[in-house]
């Protein structure tokens, strides 16, 4: 990899890059990861839903069964498919509980069809899918940690500041963010700190969570590693923070998704390729 | 823009679709699913190295155990013999132990209570995702396997059962290292009565470290096999040969 750092702009010498500018953005391993995720973490989703559908209820603590109370359900009543969250049940007919499949036949899987690896009905084969992209999410996640403190990105791009964490700082960019203000020239090479904030807290809170959750499911892991057991309380509720998790993923890739399409897709897309972004020009905009 | 966003978005629905249709054709090929199914043997190596030998599952207080265990699977043999068993409150069963063994054994309900007892407040995991918490007593099978003088050929331990699927018998297996695990025993009872019928009367399988499909309700006869892939559908179990992995530790 080029390994030039991210301050040099090019086309400019050592002068500091301005808006405009086309710089090294992204390092490999970053870009390399971010693809390797792109797939893992679609695969891992629709496996996962194929596989919740086995058992579409959630429960807290050691054990949780069909006689026992669920906190969060799919089913279905009739014609009528519902989710419930506690005491609260909404009506999901034709979406969730309750649905056609593509030759028209009525089905009452929890999540449909097209959200699902295979499309089809079978927790065998969605295992054999989720369970070997597992490794891909787990591995990739461990090198790609190791890989950023040696090549510094961890702590040259994504370290806060105390300066960054103060309340009035993070409020100025919500703000800027509700705006769609995004920042330009130099200013654009530095994630903000609401960036910072989502990365941080999926790299090392939300997919480690992912994970461990994942393997405490699994009766030998928890066999050799009893501790799971005791940080997550319980097999069922570990299944619970799995799932609370995912939709905690989701949600981050779907603002992830939109951000980009609002700060120049194709140009954050080859920067996430190539490696190489051009910095927006300045407007004027900013104080 | 415009034409920028809506071409984006077209990619991304069109990607999406080919994506779907993409998965399933994958699916059903042989040579991706058994790249896929590669990932299981991580599993039993990673996983022996992290709980093999001694480790045990955890075992539980009476305060912890469900009101109700779920009874899943085979609720009660069809088979003339077994029913025949059953009226008879199984005082006729024995269980045959054979194969590569020095002694063939054929055991009684009263011959198993003389063997080595291990009682157990264990969890078992459903593969579909559910739990249940209950108490398991019955002999050792290490210490049945060695009054059978186990052969030092034998690598598997295969359970016949009682029950089928549409005229298919359930069977499973396991290795050594399940099958001398101190945990591992014959349940003749549950929850401190004689196992009930539902839960696979007169002998289930224990087998903690591994998911429900593996611990074998209704047991009529154990064999000690040098290979299990010329048995049935070759893949060790019911479900094995239904695309569920061998090793279910995960």
């Amino acid at each position: 990899m080029a390994s030039a750092t991210t301050q040099q702009a090019t086309g400019r010498g050592a002068a500091a890059p301005a808006g405009g500018d086309l710089v090294d953005r992204h390092r490999l391993a970053t870009r390399l990861w971010h693809w390797i995720n792109v797939v893992a973490l679609v695969v891992m989703l629709m496996s996962g839903l194929m596989i919740f559908n086995a058992h579409p209820r959630l429960y807290w603590g050691h054990y949780g069964a069909n006689p026992d109370p669920a906190w969060f359900e799919i089913g279905s009543r009739g014609e009528q498919g519902f989710a419930r969250l506690g005491s609260l049940k909404v009506p999901t007919t034709g979406v969730l509980g309750v649905w056609r499949d593509p030759e028209g036949r009525i089905q009452r899987r929890a999540f449909p069809h097209w959200a699902t690896i295979p499309s089809s009905y079978s927790l065998a084969d969605a295992r054999i899918w989720h369970l070997a992209f597992a490794w891909l999410l787990a591995v990739g996640l461990l090198v790609f940690m190791i890989a950023s403190l040696v090549n510094r990105h961890f702590r040259r791009d994504l370290a806060i500041s105390r300066h960054e964490i103060r309340p009035g700082h993070i409020w100025h960019d919500i703000k800027e963010h509700a705006r769609l203000r995004f920042p330009t020239g130099e200013a654009a090479l530095r994630y903000g700190i609401l960036q910072k904030l989502s990365y941080v807290g999926v790299i090392f809170v939300l997919l480690p969570l992912m994970i461990l959750t994942g393997l405490t499911m699994s009766p030998a892991m928890v066999s050799g590693w009893a501790w799971l057991l005791d940080l997550f309380g319980g097999r069922q509720s570990a299944r619970s923070l799995h799932f609370i998790a995912t939709a905690a993923l989701v949600a981050f890739v779907v603002v992830h998704i939109v951000m980009v399409l609002l700060s120049g897709p194709l140009n954050q897309i080859r920067a996430m390729v190539s490696g190489r972004y051009r910095l927006p020009p300045d407007k004027g905009l900013r104080p | 823009m415009i034409g920028r966003r809506s071409l984006i978005g077209g990619l991304t629905l069109g990607t999406g679709g080919l994506l779907l249709s993409g998965c399933d054709r994958l699916n059903a090929s042989p040579g991706f699913r058994g790249l896929l199914q590669g990932a299981e043997q991580l599993h039993y190596r990673s996983q022996r190295l992290v709980a093999g030998g001694g480790a045990l599952a955890r075992e539980y207080g009476r305060a912890d155990m469900s009101p109700l265990f779920r009874v899943n699977g085979n609720v009660r043999p069809k088979s003339p013999d077994y029913l025949a068993y059953a009226l008879g409150n199984f005082a006729d069963w024995r269980l045959v132990v054979d194969g590569l063994v020095a002694r063939p054994l054929r055991l009684s309900l009263s011959d198993l209570s003389g063997f080595p007892q291990r009682a157990q407040i264990t969890r078992h995991d459903c593969v579909e995702g559910w739990s249940a918490i209950g108490k398991w007593q019955g002999p050792q099978l290490g210490a049945i396997l060695r009054a059978a003088g186990l052969s030092s050929r034998a690598n598997f331990l295969v359970f016949h059962c009682a029950d089928d699927f549409g005229g298919v018998p359930y069977y499973e297996s396991i290795d050594l290292n399940d099958a001398f695990h101190p945990q591992t025993i014959l349940a003749v009872l549950m929850n401190d009565h004689r196992l009930p019928v539902p839960h696979g009367a007169p002998v289930r399988l224990r087998v903690e470290r591994q998911l429900g499909y593996k611990h074998a309700k209704f047991v009529m006869r154990i064999e000690a096999r040098d290979r299990i892939d010329n048995l049935h559908l070759g893949r060790g179990g019911y479900w094995e040969d239904r695309g569920y992995a061998w090793y279910a530790g995960i």
